[in-house]
């Protein structure tokens, strides 16, 4: 503990003197991936697109308001909630200059993900059981690009957020973990974001 | 804010370096800052509050129709704009406040896709 704290106030110390040229890179870095974050939103656009024209079209198949069970994405949409307050208490912590909170809140964060992507695989496998396949309708096309490709965002997040959590616990908190942590949590807020709309727009909508 | 006000004490001492205080406050604001436990927890809460409400309206049928569907998207646009405050910080972004005109610009085009979509897709009469 005394040591993280000794290595984050170091780290600070020596970072002040060269802010000038450093900052301004640091901000355009998080700056360029605001933008990326920008197009990933347009992307999703189309998706959200593509299901609200097709969404009637079930081809005989089953329908919306047959095929949700909400208990379970209600359960999601709660656990991607906490998960984007516990990445904003990570960034708290990192700003404290609190290594070891920093990683338990990363960790708690993806833990809260990786349940939210089991209960998602396991929803997505008892539809495919119950005969309701990327195949059967324009409906359901539209249902899983939309929302898979929300679960992929959430799974490639989970993945870099492990690799930040090993390169943490080696470097402790520099200027550049700084700026990556800064980065995935915004990517965070993002993902819980287009869920927040996943979940109005195709469940409740839906079930409606 | 344990900070600033830890600060103005000092302020008061040493009027002289007042303007450098000043600037260290910028760094701070810039680099540190975003946001303090109380805005991450005002937020969660309102999103905790904008996700219970669209789902009391559907499961308990308070509402039907279009009623209901105004009440839903307008809970989630509300829920985008708390995280976009009290969890993405845009409203502490500095003077040329490009993220904030990305991010107007990116919205722009977003609605022209789907509003676009879907007013093309419900006139057609082929599709149907």
């Amino acid at each position: 503990m005394a040591h993280g704290n000794a290595h984050a106030q170091s780290n600070s110390h020596s970072h002040a003197p060269s802010h000038e040229g450093h900052v301004d890179l640091e901000s355009l870095r998080l700056m360029g991936f605001w933008i990326f974050l920008i197009t990933d939103c347009i992307l999703f656009g189309s998706l959200f697109a593509t299901y609200i024209v097709l969404h009637g079209n079930t081809a005989g198949g089953p329908t919306a308001s047959e095929l949700f069970h909400m208990p379970g994405v209600i359960a999601e949409t709660f656990i991607l909630l906490t998960s984007s307050f516990t990445s904003g208490l990570a960034v708290l912590s990192m700003n404290q200059g609190n290594r070891k909170g920093l990683i338990g809140w990363l960790v708690v964060t993806a833990l809260l993900g990786a349940s939210f992507i089991t209960l998602e695989v396991t929803e997505f496998v008892k539809m495919v059981h119950e005969g309701a396949t990327i195949g059967t309708s324009g409906f359901l096309s539209g249902f899983f690009t939309l929302v898979g490709t929300h679960g992929l965002h959430v799974s490639l997040g989970l993945v870099w957020m492990t690799a930040l959590m090993i390169q943490l616990g080696r470097h402790g908190i520099t200027p550049v973990t700084r700026r990556k942590v800064n980065i995935i949590s915004l990517y965070w807020h993002f993902l819980d974001v287009v869920w927040i709309f996943v979940f109005t727009i195709v469940y409740m909508l839906g079930v409606m | 804010m344990a900070q600033h006000s830890g600060n103005e004490h000092e302020h008061e001492h040493e009027n002289q370096h007042e303007h450098e205080h000043e600037h260290e406050h910028e760094h701070e604001h810039e680099h540190e800052s975003h946001g303090s436990l109380k805005s991450y927890v005002i937020g969660f809460l309102f999103s905790l509050v904008l996700t219970a409400i669209p789902l009391m309206v559907v499961l308990n049928h308070w509402l039907a129709g279009t009623a209901a569907k105004v009440v839903l998207v307008g809970a989630a646009v509300l829920q985008f704009v708390v995280q976009l405050v009290y969890f993405m910080h845009l409203r502490e972004e500095k003077k040329p406040r490009w993220n904030l005109l990305a991010l107007i610009f990116g919205l722009i085009v977003l609605m022209t896709i789907v509003g676009g979509s879907v007013w093309i897709m419900t006139y057609n009469v082929v599709s149907h």
